[in-house]
């Protein structure tokens, strides 16, 4: 390239580049003005949760940072020294671990046939569960209700898991027999020859190789489950509710209950975004793999 | 655009369906098992899905054919309320507006964020910060957006920055709530403003004193003091006529009463404004002489209370303010889609655009987004069928009074079936109702497996 094409290049092109320099400052300020605004009501949330009743009552969280002697840790020890508040954390706790390690297992039994066992209809059954994916839970409550009267469980933690392992597993079977598909045959055959039976072949070679899709499908339910509100709702046990349902019973009396529904909802999202936030890259491909829910 | 034709588009990142090739061998015995080994494997999921997914629907469709007792048979009269019933009605119209406005205001926010952070070296971290809210529960949002939406402007941060706009364009009105005592020579003179009984004469100063003045309006306003008598001109005062901690004379100007600055006063004869001036910081004023002979009136603009904001949840604004709560939500998740589906975007035909000649607004409407339209009609797809479902949102943020504006199926449909307005008829109806408008998706999805499956 000759000096003199350099210079003809550089002359044309600069009231472009000025103009993609703008573009570009605009761009950034627009999306960290974004940004702000998309944390806002988080931040909102913390620094009310973080103030006396009193004050939230009287002005807007924003005045901490004019009088930033008004955060305190009040509305916390309050809701720490409410047995119902930790009981149902806990709850919460027993429900989703109990529901995330089922759906993986069955998922994974279920996916692993779909995947590579062979029996009649199988294409057809699959479709069957895929068609499920988007049913909407609402409209198994009133069944399951009367079905879990009938069986004892309404109103129990245990009903609760079950609900929400069988809405979890479509999406489970789904996301776990296209993995399971992609394991090299050979493998399987090897194992296979070595004499292993089919229950060993599962827990010793699918369920390990499976364990990026089982991370997502893990991630994912966990949320779902821990941010669930309308099952727990009905089906949990409305004197030992989960973290959810327990503050939703507070939000009738929003103004008497600012104070603990503040602490309690940050509380309620501590672990979900701990989880989202050590877990970001396995979140994104659940979502991405089929988020119908 | 003849090259962006000529080349595939970037396959989607379905979220509603990502086939997988089929196993090799398909269809055979795979790895060459008994039946009865993979009945082992299935027989936990087929049970669950079988009892509390496909039994529910078969059950559900039963019992919307039933009262609500569950004993009598009505047909289809349930599927005629859900259709007349004027609270399902909010309800049908409510989703209606969800449907529409929420995927696809998401969606282009989503567009918008995904196509703008892919030039910005801290991207990831602004794409954190919009995606961070699906990972809350919706009771969580609901509870933020609760506090966000508060009406008081002083608590609530969404009318405090309106009020603040607001009031940067049309100034308040400096002495809200400030009237004259019932015995003095101002009275009311309707619509909330003020005017002298008597008329005023140039070169005679006139006072017009105020009471219930707010104490903030006047820190750091100065004393009053009398009007100087002008000849040829109309004079006065307006001051706050309350001495702090007691005594003064009322309709005097006594040591250390406040001064009223900027207030409006007119001159008015026959009911025709014939001049109009400001006080001044000592709350003095000065009417040329056309004022003479007229009578002395202070607007209502002087003392309107100051404007309170938008009523985010009140009846007619609840629906929209809820959907805003949604977005915020949701659109972390169609523009990580979206950014997924444009890492597929070739960039040469981008480059090929631009060296063509065309600009980025052009680039974008003609090349990016019509590659990207598989993926915004999944992003689309997949939330509509999940805004079909929205409850937790509406029955947390709604307050009790307007919880009836703001109904939503899923939420008449809690209602009917456990909560207020108990008929498991109705309930069912509905609930067949919300599984029909999904019935599309599971053919679209079935049909897109089958066919990825033959290749």
């Amino acid at each position: 390239m000759s000096l003199q094409d350099t210079v003809v290049r550089g002359e044309r092109s600069l009231p472009a580049r000025l103009a993609a320099r703008l573009g570009a400052g605009a761009t950034r300020g627009f999306l960290v003005v974004v940004g702000l605004f998309w944390l806002m009501p988080t931040v909102g949330l913390l620094l009310s949760s973080l103030r006396d009743k009193s004050d939230i009552a009287a002005s807007g969280w924003w005045q901490v940072f004019a009088h930033p002697s008004q955060l305190t840790t009040e509305s916390y020890r309050t809701l720490f020294a409410n047995d119902k508040v930790t009981h149902s954390l806990l709850t919460t706790a027993l429900i989703t671990v109990p529901a995330t390690v089922l759906v993986i297992l069955v998922g994974a039994l279920a996916g692993y046939a779909f995947a590579w066992l062979d029996f009649p209809g199988r294409d057809w059954w699959f479709m069957v569960v895929v068609g499920l994916l988007v049913v909407p839970v609402q409209v198994a409550l009133i069944p399951v209700a009367k079905l879990f009267s009938a069986l004892g469980i309404f109103e129990s933690t245990v009903g609760v898991v079950l609900f929400h392992t069988a809405f979890g597993l479509p999406f489970a079977v789904f996301l776990l027999r296209n993995f399971f598909a992609e394991i090299p045959r050979e493998l399987l055959e090897a194992a296979r020859l070595d004499g292993a039976g089919e229950l060993r072949l599962f827990t010793r070679v699918v369920l390990p190789l499976g364990g990026p899709a089982i991370a997502s499908l893990g991630i994912f339910q966990f949320l779902w489950v821990w941010n669930d509100m309308l099952v727990a709702l009905i089906f949990a046990d409305s004197g030992n509710p989960p973290i959810t349902v327990a503050l939703q019973q507070q939000v009738r009396q929003f103004g008497d209950n600012v104070d603990i529904l503040a602490s309690g909802a940050f509380l309620s999202m501590v672990v979900p975004l701990a989880v989202f936030f050590a877990f970001q890259r396995q979140f994104v491909s659940g979502v991405m793999a089929g988020a119908v829910k | 655009m003849t090259t962006a034709t000529a080349v595939p588009p970037p396959p989607p990142p379905d979220s509603v369906v990502r086939p997988a090739p089929a196993p090799r061998g398909k269809g055979r015995g795979a790895l060459g098992t008994r039946p009865w080994v993979a009945a082992c494997f299935l027989l936990p999921a087929l049970a669950l899905l079988g009892a509390l997914v496909v039994y529910p629907i078969g059950f559900s469709v039963y019992r919307s054919l039933f009262d609500a007792s569950g004993h009598g048979f009505v047909g289809m009269d349930n599927y005629q309320e859900v259709f007349t019933d004027a609270r399902i009605r909010t309800a049908l119209k409510n989703n209606v507006i969800w449907v529409v406005v929420a995927p696809s205001v998401a969606t282009a926010l989503g567009l918008i964020f995904a196509v703008l952070t892919e030039r910005v070296r801290w991207g990831t971290a602004f794409k954190l910060v919009v995606f961070m809210p699906m990972a809350i529960s919706m009771l969580a949002a609901g509870i933020i957006f609760r506090l966000v939406y508060e009406q008081n402007p002083d608590r609530g941060v969404a009318n405090a920055v309106w009020v603040g706009i607001h009031d940067t364009f049309a100034a308040p009105a400096p002495f809200p709530g400030a009237h004259p005592r019932p015995t003095g020579d101002l009275v009311a003179s309707g619509d909330g403003a003020f005017a002298t009984k008597s008329a005023a004469r140039a070169g005679s100063a006139v006072a017009l004193p105020l009471v219930a003045v707010k104490p903030e309006d006047v820190s750091g306003a100065r004393d009053a003091i009398p009007a100087r008598d002008v000849a040829g001109k109309v004079t006065g005062t307006v001051w706050m006529d309350f001495s702090r901690g007691g005594g003064g004379t009322a309709g005097k100007i006594d040591e250390g009463e406040k001064a009223l600055a900027g207030v409006t006063v007119e001159a008015v004869k026959d009911g025709r404004t014939v001049a109009s001036t400001t006080t001044d910081p000592d709350g003095t004023f000065t009417l040329p002489t056309v004022a003479d002979g007229a009578r002395l009136r202070l607007p209502a603009a002087n003392f309107a209370s100051a404007y309170n904001g938008v009523d985010w949840l009140g009846p007619s604004l609840v629906t929209p303010s809820i959907i805003g709560a949604y977005i915020w939500m949701w659109a972390g998740f169609a523009m990580v889609l979206i950014a997924a589906g444009l890492a597929g975007v070739p960039r040469e035909l981008l480059e090929a655009a631009r060296v063509d000649g065309a600009n980025e607004w052009q680039v974008f409407r003609r090349v990016t987004v019509p590659l990207l339209a598989p993926v915004l009609a999944v992003v689309v797809v997949t939330l509509m069928i999940n805004v079909l479902k929205i409850f937790d949102l509406v029955y947390i943020i709604a307050p009790g009074s307007s919880l009836d504006n703001a109904n939503v199926l899923a939420l008449q449909l809690y209602q009917s079936s456990f909560g207020t307005d108990v008929n498991q008829g109705v309930g069912s109806a509905i609930a067949v109702f919300l599984l029909l408008l999904v019935t599309p998706v599971v053919i679209v999805n079935i049909r897109r497996i089958r066919r990825d499956r033959q290749r």
